[in-house]
This record gives structure tokens, sequence and C-alpha cells, in this order.
């Protein structure tokens, strides 16, 4: 079929050229569109093409406007119109008329309406909003083209806003007697949820319902829906395990028409889905994987045949068998066809193999080691796609063995390669790889000085930034430490002496820092030397002057030895009159820090990495300055964002009735919110390095969900012993010969080995035995339960990993942005001489920030916020006592308190939390030493997290470090000293505290865990605790009039439809009073068919729900100043009232 | 999901153009580009995926794409999908538009880009797989073919009138 597609193609340039042959007759009409795509053929010029193309815009902008142009003319013009946008030129005065042929045309005309609407708006273009009648019309159009042309566009792009217009509509189309009309609509709800998922909450069981549709093309539709909320929450659909299963076996036992075979296999794109599902089902439940085994071992037996998408199934298949809870003899299965990919000659297949190599081989070392000459074979293999992954193959398998060679093959390919995407994601599998596992300070250093040249400014900034923590932090001795500095100064000093200009900006920063801090320890160095090296980086035209200020940095550190005053002098002046505030900045301080020893002494101590400087970032020395400014009459300062949001306001078109006076958002002007601008403002550029620091590793951290937690525990361990045993045969040890490795190797795994030239072979072998060595002995490791921890060389010292974030950002701060320690340093211990230039202008734009607000002072403004707690407190004692009400009402309430070990855990509450209303506490995560659970305990300004470590060892566990982080909260440790050793069977107990940063429906901490036992190497555990956003709900008292006022200044908003409860009671006094046990929501008052109800999302983020009862359901309005807090709210009422 | 769908001739020419999430037209076109560069330096025997781009949804996105004589069609998809079935609806729409065009070649995707967009339509829809099943598509693209011919009759005798379609 294929060979008569290319051989149609192929005759192509022929057609072009000649117009008379009779192919092309019925192609190139005499229509205007002809004409023009003729006239761009026949062009030579980009610029010709411009030409041509704005004449004919300009041709189509008059005729679409004149009134003469019929609809049939339109369509024609569209087409055009659709054709120039398609090269890249604007043609937005169609936008309008696109939209009115969809509205007036007949059905052509329709149709090429909405593709034009389709191709060229988005969902959030505000002509849209012209389209919504059109597709509501043509939704209940009873011609089926028109239907489905509506519901192709409303799945393409359709406003979220507009959403609730037309579902009503689209929900009952799932109910149409045309199939393809089903399969449409459930292909548009899908969209809907993607785009907001609370609004299709309720038509969940209709989904049910197109999963169990008597035709199978519908069916397949629903699973987009289904793969989506599985992987969203797989324990909510468990009970859909068995259907599925029973789906695919029809499938594969060929029980759907025969329509649905693709090169007589049958439905493979529906198998591959349903494959999809089982494998997101059955991770990490033995029972929901038991009841798939004999489905994908008949999968597996069927799929056999030699075409392409037989093995697209078969990947699958093998991906789902490594993915659920495993089971020997499907495994030995999976791990043949893994062989199968890997030996194809079919390069698409070999890259499959790869790919799926690399995913099973953390669980399965020994499946790598029987296929390492294959691997060897793909490094040197002409496509890069290939090499890559193979690369990405060897870094999964990398250990302290075979790091050297693994590393010097990326290297290689690195120095080959163009492609910067590449670049940047090798280099830092290189940095990583070289953190953990390097053999030797030397090699260590080399390697990063290679990983810092190729990587160069594109690399992400993590890289050298961890790089210089873990010089300035050490690792294991003191010795050592002092080595493998001198020897990165040794090493940097010569790099200097070459061509430095051929270095990039990132690496001279680095190189810089070095040398400023370490080159005292190589005691015949000069620092003369150094400093004369470091002014040629200055007088270097390439040389950026971020780099620059490094590299005043550096020289003001080495001034300490006194004899370089006079070229420090010299550098300073030259830079005193710089254009850049920054660079000048630094100037003044190698000046002035070179005058004053003393002060020198005290802002830059030698070798201080690692003791925290003192900062003080609340900035409260300014004080004084910002209550004089005040009282001055000026303005107290507002954060940017409640600058842009109020800007926004100010523009935005008012719909309410004005309202008496704005009051100001509750969590507006404490002093604390001043820190942040004013600490950019003078740290500029050089702290922006530094505070990346804290996401580190968030793309070059391995990606390794559930891999590690199927096969981590000992006790499916325990169940693969015997087939281990058998297999143990076949892992050729280490020791022996690397021939007799291969020989053993091919002889078992019965794969013919190719076989090339005796010589490059040999060459191969020794490559393989490099490269994978280390890997056996691992594999057996792993059947002791200990696969995950491999010694790391260059571990941090505990301390550099305190686990309270604010700690570890001040240990970051004065680490690495020295540049912006010293800022603050200065600023409170200068600010009284007349050197302040640029505290000058940060003071100056602070109070030019301070004049912009409204003429409340900081001060009172401050005060009124207290007060107004204080008075939720005392007006309202009830609250207090309510809480130990909750305990019942809480969302997630631990309901048998009786179980033991709750129940023993929960007696290590303390006082203070142990009278709360909290979850129950559910284990985290466990290994045979030490165990993990949490729970979280409700107070009334504050959500604590309570984790628990429990010691089940004999053994004392130390040095125990727990870091948590999430993305929608924020995560501050409570307790000052937290623990870190447990002895013998006891529990260690951890309080953090939680705020929301970012509304979501659930909220998820995830962290990590290091310890250390008496014996064996540090042990690291990951783990994440899941909690809804309504354990952040407080109630919120508010009177009904500034319930008035707060309602009108809020911008976020959204509506819906609840269902209303009736059990006796007033239909809407009983759904509030659910919705107030449930969420902790405070009514404000009910008046006849309203009700208005304030809540509070921890911490000072107001809501505002307002209820009308409207025929049989309850239409409810929720605004708050937070963006996505009204939508999330919205989705737990939903819940709350399903529940109920 | 897929992210986009492209076809271009051997000298980045885009034929067809369709993107199922936003970005702007100039953002689109660096896309085009970029994507052109990535595939059209790629040899006929290598394999057919292509990871790295940086410009859609970074390392969640994938290139699969088919060359067929004068044009490339590329479809650029998330990790969601599977590659080697991607590969194979690329082969199903190539058929489909085989057969409806009878011997397809590079004219007709030029000056029939809105026909070639609807055959689309019914194969990928949203960014979802609609169907896979050439006689189905080539079904539903046929019904929509009658109407144009009773329109162009129809529209003889009455102008712009209505027509409905038995069902």
């Amino acid at each position: 079929m294929s060979d008569v597609v290319e051989k149609t193609l192929t005759a192509l340039p022929s057609l072009l050229s000649l117009d008379s042959q009779p192919g092309s007759a019925k192609l190139s009409s005499t229509s205007k569109l002809g004409n023009l795509i003729r006239g761009i053929t026949e062009l030579t010029s980009k610029h010709e093409e411009e030409k041509l193309i704005q004449r004919e815009l300009a041709s189509i902008k008059e005729q679409v406007s004149s009134p003469n142009t019929s609809m049939r003319q339109m369509k024609e013009l569209m087409v055009r119109a659709i054709y120039c946008e398609s090269l890249g030129y604007e043609a937005s005065f169609s936008y309008i008329h696109a939209i009115k042929l969809a509205q007036q045309g007949t059905v052509l005309e329709k149709r090429v309406g909405y593709l034009a609407v389709s191709l060229f708006l988005n969902e959030s273009h505000e002509l849209l909003l012209l389209l919504v009648n059109t597709v509501l019309k043509d939704l209940q159009s009873t011609n089926l083209i028109e239907v489905c042309m509506a519901l192709t566009v409303v799945s393409q792009m359709f406003p979220k806003d507009m959403i609730p217009a037309i579902l009503p509509l689209v929900e009952e189309k799932l109910n149409h007697p045309k199939e393809i009309i089903r399969r449409k609509a459930v292909l548009a709800l899908y969209k809907f949820y993607l785009i907001a998922p609370n609004q299709v909450q309720h038509i969940h069981n209709k989904f049910r319902k197109a999963l169990c549709d008597k035709d199978p093309g519908v069916m397949t539709a629903s699973l987009h829906i289904y793969l989506q909320m599985i992987q969203e929450n797989p324990e909510g659909y468990k009970d859909l395990t068995a259907s599925f299963v029973t789906i695919l076996k029809q499938v594969v036992g060929g029980k759907l028409p025969m329509d649905f075979n693709y090169h007589s296999v049958p439905a493979p794109w529906l198998q591959i889905q349903l494959l999809r599902i089982l494998s997101l089902l059955g991770k990490n439940d033995q029972s929901t994987s038991e009841i798939m085994y004999e489905v994908l071992d008949e999968s597996l037996r069927r799929a056999e045949m030699n075409h392409n998408i037989t093995y697209a199934i078969l990947y699958e298949c093998v991906k789902c068998i490594y993915t659920i809870h495993p089971k020997s003899d499907l495994l030995e299965k999976a791990a043949k066809c893994i062989g199968n990919f890997v030996l194809s000659p079919k390069i698409n297949l070999k890259y499959l193999g790869l790919k799926a190599l690399t995913y099973v081989v953390q669980q399965d070392p020994k499946l790598a080691l029987q296929h390492q000459m294959t691997i060897i074979e793909c490094l040197d293999h002409p496509d890069l796609i290939i090499k890559r992954e193979t690369l990405e193959l060897l870094f999964r398998i990398t250990n302290a063995q075979n790091v050297t060679v693994i590393v010097e093959k990326m290297l290689e390919f690195l120095h080959s390669n163009t492609d910067d995407y590449t670049t940047i994601d090798l280099v830092g599998k290189v940095a990583e790889l070289a953190e953990k596992y390097a053999p030797g300070n030397e090699w260590f250093i080399e390697t990063m000085n290679t990983v810092f040249s190729v990587g160069g400014d594109m690399m992400q900034p993590d890289i050298p930034n961890s790089f210089l923590k873990l010089l300035s932090e050490g690792f294991d001795t003191v010795e050592e430490d002092r080595k493998l500095r001198l020897f990165a100064v040794d090493s940097y000093v010569s790099l200097l002496q070459g061509e430095p200009g051929k270095l990039p900006q990132r690496f001279l920063q680095v190189i810089s820092w070095v040398l400023g801090e370490y080159s005292h320890l190589r005691e015949e160095l000069e620092p003369a030397t150094v400093m004369r090296l470091l002014a040629k980086l200055l007088d270097m035209k390439q040389t950026s002057s971020e780099t620059k200020s490094w590299v005043l940095l550096a020289m003001t550190k080495l001034v300490r030895a006194g004899q370089v005053f006079q070229s420090a002098q010299e550098v300073s002046e030259t830079y005193g009159s710089s254009m850049d505030t920054v660079l000048r900045q630094r100037a003044q301080e190698l000046q002035h820090l070179s005058q004053d020893c003393e002060l020198r002494a005290r802002v830059l101590p030698q070798d201080a990495g690692l003791e925290p400087l003192e900062v003080d970032s609340s900035l409260s020395f300014l004080d004084g300055f910002v209550s004089e400014a005040l009282a001055a009459g000026a303005a107290p300062y507002k954060p940017p964002h409640q600058r842009q949001e109020e800007l926004a306001q100010a523009k935005a078109l008012s719909l309410e009735p004005y309202g008496l006076s704005l009051p100001i958002s509750m969590s507006s002007c404490s002093i604390a919110d001043r820190q942040s601008p004013t600490l950019l403002s003078m740290s500029s550029g050089l702290s922006g390095d530094s505070t990346d620091l804290s996401h580190k590793g968030s793309s070059t951290t391995l990606k390794l969900d559930g891999v590690k937690r199927v096969w981590g525990r000992e006790g499916y361990l325990a169940q693969r012993e015997a087939v281990e045993e058998a297999a143990q045969v076949e892992v050729p040890s280490p020791l022996r010969s690397p021939s007799q490795q291969a020989e053993a190797d091919s002889s078992h795994s019965q794969t013919p080995t190719p076989t090339p030239t005796p010589e490059p072979d040999q060459e191969k072998q020794q490559l393989a035995s490099s490269l994978f060595f280390g890997l056996s002995s691992q594999s057996s490791v792993c059947l002791m339960g200990k696969s995950e921890p491999t010694p790391q060389r260059f571990r941090r010292k505990a301390k550099g990993q305190a686990s309270s974030s604010g700690a570890a950002e001040q240990i970051s701060n004065s680490l690495v942005s020295a540049p912006s320690a010293v800022d603050n340093f200065l600023c409170n211990n200068l600010l009284d001489s007349n050197i302040t230039s640029q505290v000058g202008i940060s003071s100056s734009e602070q109070t030019s920030e301070l004049s912009q607000g409204p003429a409340t002072t900081n001060g009172t403004c401050d005060t009124e916020a207290e007060s107004t707690d204080g008075d939720i407190k005392g007006s309202n004692p009830s609250l207090i006592i309510g809480d130990n009400g909750l305990v019942a009402a809480d969302p997630t309430p631990h309901k048998d308190p009786g179980s033991p070990k709750d129940f023993c855990l929960s007696s290590h509450l303390p006082a203070e939390l142990s009278e709360l209303c909290r979850s129950e506490i559910t284990p985290l995560c466990s290994n045979q030493s030490l165990g993990l659970s949490a729970c979280h305990v409700h107070k009334e300004d504050s959500l604590v997290l309570v984790v628990f470590i429990t010691n089940s060892s004999d053994a004392a566990i130390r040095q125990i470090l727990l870091d948590l982080d999430s993305e929608q909260l924020q995560v501050s440790c409570v307790s000052d000293s937290p623990v870190e050793d447990v002895t013998s069977h006891s529990v260690a107990m951890h309080q953090f505290s939680l705020t929301v940063k970012r509304p979501s429906v659930h909220v998820e901490v995830v962290g990590m865990v290091s310890y250390q036992l008496p014996v064996g190497t540090p042990q690291e555990v990951q783990f994440s605790y899941k909690l809804p956003l309504t354990s952040f709900i407080r109630p919120l008292t508010v009177s009904t009039e500034e319930y008035g006022t707060m309602w009108l200044s809020f911008s976020h908003d959204t509506k819906q439809n609840l269902t209303l409860i009736s059990d006796g009671e007033e239909p809407l006094t009983a759904t509030l009073n659910v919705l107030k046990e449930k969420l902790q929501l405070h009514i404000v008052e009910i008046i006849g068919m309203e009700g208005i109800i304030a809540c509070q999302l921890l911490r000072d983020q107001p809501c505002l729900m307002h209820c009308r009862v409207h025929a049989d359901v309850l239409a409810v309005w929720l605004r708050s100043p937070v963006p996505d807090l009204p939508d999330c709210l919205i989705y737990h009422c939903q819940r709350a009232l399903q529940e109920h | 999901m897929i992210k986009a769908i492209l076809i271009f001739n051997n000298h980045g020419k885009p034929r067809l153009i369709r993107f199922y999430q936003y970005f702007a037209e100039d953002m689109q076109q660096q896309i085009i580009r970029e994507t052109f560069h990535l595939v059209s330096k790629r040899d006929d025997n290598v394999c057919n995926f292509l990871e790295g781009g940086s410009l859609i949804g970074g390392s969640d996105y994938k290139l699969i794409y088919r060359h067929y004589a004068t044009l490339y069609f590329v479809f650029c998809v998330d990790s969601s999908e599977s590659e080697l079935g991607i590969l194979d609806l690329i082969q199903v729409f190539v058929e489909t538009l085989d057969k409806c065009f009878e011997n397809v070649c590079e004219l007709d995707l030029i000056f029939h880009m809105d026909k070639v967009h609807y055959i689309l339509q019914e194969v990928v829809m949203g960014g979802m797989v609609l169907e896979t099943n050439m006689n189905e598509i080539v079904a539903q693209v046929e019904v929509q073919n009658r109407m144009e011919k009773s329109e162009s009759l129809v529209g003889s005798v009455a102008k712009n009138g209505h027509v409905t379609f038995p069902t």
C-alpha cells in the first residue's frame, strides 16, 4: 500500500510542471486558490512570496468586507485565508467572517466556517463568545452533519467558562441513536474533563454507561476518559478492573466484528489503551494484578504475528507486566520479548527495546547483562536517537565500578553533539553521576571541568550551584576536602593561564568563586598571580557583567593577604564608575573592604563556608526608616502582585454597582512582605542563581516512580527468590574473564550473538566487561532487599540538608551567593557611612513603592488585621470548642481509633495536638528497619502535619533527615531542633506547619527521609502524603455588611448548580448545614431562598459563597481574591453533597 | 494526547498544519521550522521517533514521523501515546487520503487543503484518536461528499437552500 502512495507522490514534480496533464486537471481548477498556489510555486525568493501573499491578503480583505459577497464566495475566500495563515501570514481580519460563515452559511459553508474558526482561534479568544449560540443551535439540529461539526469544534477549542451553557446538550448526545454522535460526544466530554474537571463531575456514571455501550467504538472513546481518571486516582476505579480484563479478553479472542481488525490484528489501538489502563490499576496492588495475569499471558501469546502493530501491543504488554505486581513466568516471557525487540534488525523496534530495557533495568539488572553486546553495538549506532537512548540506559545502570567508562562514553557523545536540548539533558546526567560515584578527586574535578565547558551557559543553573555547595560543605574528612579544593584551585589556575577566552561564562564564575575562596590553600601560589589572572578576565571583551561581579567579589576575598592592595585599588577605581549598578556596588565593596581589615574579617570570614551568616531577612533594621517615611506621609508598601491586581481591577469594566469603599485584602501589607523586592533589587542577577538551589534537580533527577516501590520491599523479593536463584547461574560473575563471560552469556540467553571480526569483538567485550562491571553483584544485593542505596561518594554532610526550608535558604545564601549575603551585611553595617550608593537606590525605590498605595499607614493596617483576628477569637469562642465536635464532621475522620497501631502512635502526639481534630494516622512507607506514618492535625489557625518515624530495628538509627516539599503548599518545620537519632524500637515525631501557596483540589506533600544505620551505607526512602484542600478550610466569621463589601472586591469567581438535600428539613438549610459540617464553612445569613456563606483558606485567603434555590437545584456563586480557590471549593462542595 | 500534526514537503513548505494546543502564530511557525530541521536531516534508515525538541512541552514530547516521497507526516505527541500505534495511525491516515483522492499526491494536499482537514477531523478529534478504521473514516467522508454533490445540484436550482440529509 505504502508503495502505491510513494509512487504517486514521486510523480508530483512532473505534475507541477505540466499543467495540461489529465491528472492535474481535476486539481488545478481555474479557481483563485489555484492561481495563488501556482503563483507561489513559481516564485523563487521568500521576499517575493511575502509580497504576493500581502497582495492576496489585501484582495481577500477587500472582498470579505464587501456587502455584495455571497456566502458561497465567502467560503472560497476563507479557504484562501486558511492557506495564507498556514504559510505563516496573519489574516486576523478574516476571523470575524469565519464566525459569520459558521453562523449563517448552509451546511457546506458552515463546515468551512467551523474549520477556519478552529484553525484561527484559541480557547481564550474573545470572538469565540459569538460562536456559542451557533454551537448551541447546531447541537440541536436534526442534521447529523451539523451536530458532528458542532461536537468537533467544541472538542477542538471551547472557552472554559462557556462549558455549562452547552454541557446539557452534549450530555444528551450520549444517548443519541447514532454511534458516531455518541462517540464524538464522549470525546467532547473528555475534553471538558481535561479543562474543567469539576464541571463534569456529576456525569461520571454516564461515562460508565459509555463504557458499556453496545458499540465498541463508543466504548473505545470512553477509555480515553478512564485512562485519565485512573491516572489521577487509581484507587477509585479498582472495581472496574474485571470489566477491563473482560473487554480485553474478548478483543484478544477476536470477538469483535471483523471491521475492527487492522492487518488481521483485532482492534490493536483498543488493546494498547486497555493495557495501559491495566498497568495503572495493577501497580502496587497484588490482588488487582492477579485478575489480569491470565489475559496478559493470552495477549503475549496471541500477538505473535509479524506486523508493526503487534509489536506495539507487545511493548505495552511488557511494560504492563513490569509495572504490576510481579509474576515470575510472565516476567520470563516479557524478558524474552524485550530480547526480541533489542535484537530486532528493525530500528524502531530496537529503539523501543532500549526504552523497555531502561524501564526494567533497575528491577532486573541481569537483563541488561544479557544484552550487553547489543547495547555496546548501539553505542556506535549511526542513529543519534538510538545512541542517546543507550546512554540513558547506561545512566540507569551506573554504579561506582563502571562510572568512569560510562561517563567517558557520555562525554564522547557530548563532544560530537550539536543539539542543545540533548546537551542540557546529558550534561545534567553527567554531573549527577560524577557527584554520586566519583572515584577520585582528580577525576571529579576534571569531569566537572568538561561538564562546565561543554554545557556552557545552557546547562541548568543548579549544576554549578550544587558543585560549589559540595566544595564548600565538604564531605569525607577535612583532609580529603582540602585535597579536593586544592586540586580544583590548581586545575583552574592552569585553565586561566591557558585560554580563558574560550570558557563559558558560568564556568568562569565558578572558577572565580573557587579561586577567591580557596586559592590561599595553595601556599606557594602568590595572591598577586591569582589577582593578575582574574584581572585578565575583567579585561576580556566577552566577559559578561555578571561574571565580572563574581570576579570582583573573588578579588575582595583575595585582598585578605594584603599584598595585592594596589591592584585592588586600581580595579575598584576602574569599575567604581561603571554604568552597571551591580558592578559599581561590587567595586565599592572591594574598595572599602580592602581598606578596612576588621570589617572584612567579619563580612568575609575565611573558611567559614559552613557557618551560616546571620541574615536579617525581614530587614528589621530598616523599620526605623520606614516608620519615619510613613510618619512623613508616605503610603505603605504593597507587594507587586497586589499592585497588579488593583491595577487590573481598576482597568477592568466593573459590572457591579459601586461599593462604598474597597476593603484592603486580608493578606495585604504586613511588614514581612517587604523583604522580597528589596532583596531582589539589591542582589540582582547573582542571587538569582542561588535561589534556584531550592528546586535543585527538578529536571535532572531520575523519574523512578513506582519502580522502586514495587521491588524495593522484601515481600516481593521473597516471592521472586526462586526465579532469581535459577537465574543466578546465568549471571556471569565479574571475576571471570571477559570472553568467558560473553560465551556464558550467549549460550545461556540463547540469543544469536552477532559475529563480527574477532578483533573488534575482543575490544567490545572488554568494553562490555567494564561497562557492566558491578551489575551482577548489584543484582545479588538486590536479592537481599538493599537494591536502592548505592554508596555515594560525595555525600553531603548532614548539616547541608537541614529539613526546615528556612534554614536551608539561609545556608545557601551564605554559601553560594555570598554576594547577596554581603549585600545584607553591608546594609546592616554601613548604612551610616556614605558609600551606600546601592542602598540609596533601593531605599528610594522603596519609598516610591510606598507612595503608591492608599494613604493608610503601614502600622495601622497591620494592627487592624491583627485585631480582626482577635475579634474572631474573642467573639466566637464556640468555634474553638467546635473543633472537638469536628472530629466526627471531618472529611477523613479516624473512624477506627481502636486500631492498635494508630492508637500506639497517637499516644506520641504532643498534648497540645492530641486534643484537636485530626486525620487517621496513615502509614507512608516502611522497610525492615524504619517505618513512617503521618497524620494532619487541624489547628485553628494552621494545619500541622505530624510525621512519625518508628524505628523497628534493634539498633539505633542516626542522622535522620526529613525533607518535605510540595508544589501547592508551603512547608515549614515546627520543631526547632529536629530529632536526628532514634533509638531502637521507639518513635520520633516531626511537626510541619502547612499553608497553601496555590489552591488545588488535592494537595500533596512529597518527602524524603535519609538515615544512617550503625552498619552499612546511608539510606534514603521517598514517600508522599495526599490531603484534601478541605483540611485547610476554616470558617470566616463576618457580618452581612462586611460580606457585602468583600464580595464586590473579589475578582475570581465561578458558578455552578448543586443538588439540594432534603431530609425532612427545609432543603436550603439542610444543604447548607451539611456543607457547614463537612467543609467547616460559616453560614453568615439565610434570607428566604438565599444563603450566604464565608470561609477562609489558611492563611487569610477568604472565599465567599452565595447560594440561591432555583427550581430543584442550588445555584452557587463563589468569589475569592485567590485564583482557582472557587473552582476547588465547588469541587469539594459537590463531593460533600454526594457523600451525604 | 496529540499536540500537533504537521505535514510539510521536502523543502519544509507546510502543507497541512493542525495544532491541538494553543501556540501563538509565530511560535507555530517556529515549531514547524524546528521540526522540519530535526526531521529533514535524518536518513531514511533510522528510527521514526525523535525526542528532544524543546518547543512543545519539553521532555514529555516526542515526534513520530513518516516520510513518503516528497512529504513528511509528523505527529507531535506526549508520553500518553504509543509510539508504534501512532506510526500506524499515520499509515492509516495516508491510506485513507489515498483512497479519498484516488492516488493521492502532494498537489491534492495543496489544492484541497480543506478536504484533507475534514478527513483528519474524522481520524483525530481535539488531539484524541477518534477512529482508526479506514473504512469507517472513508464512509464518514463520503457522507459529506454526497452532501456536497447534491448541494451543488440543489444550489443550481435554489440558491442557498438548506439541505437535510437522509441518515
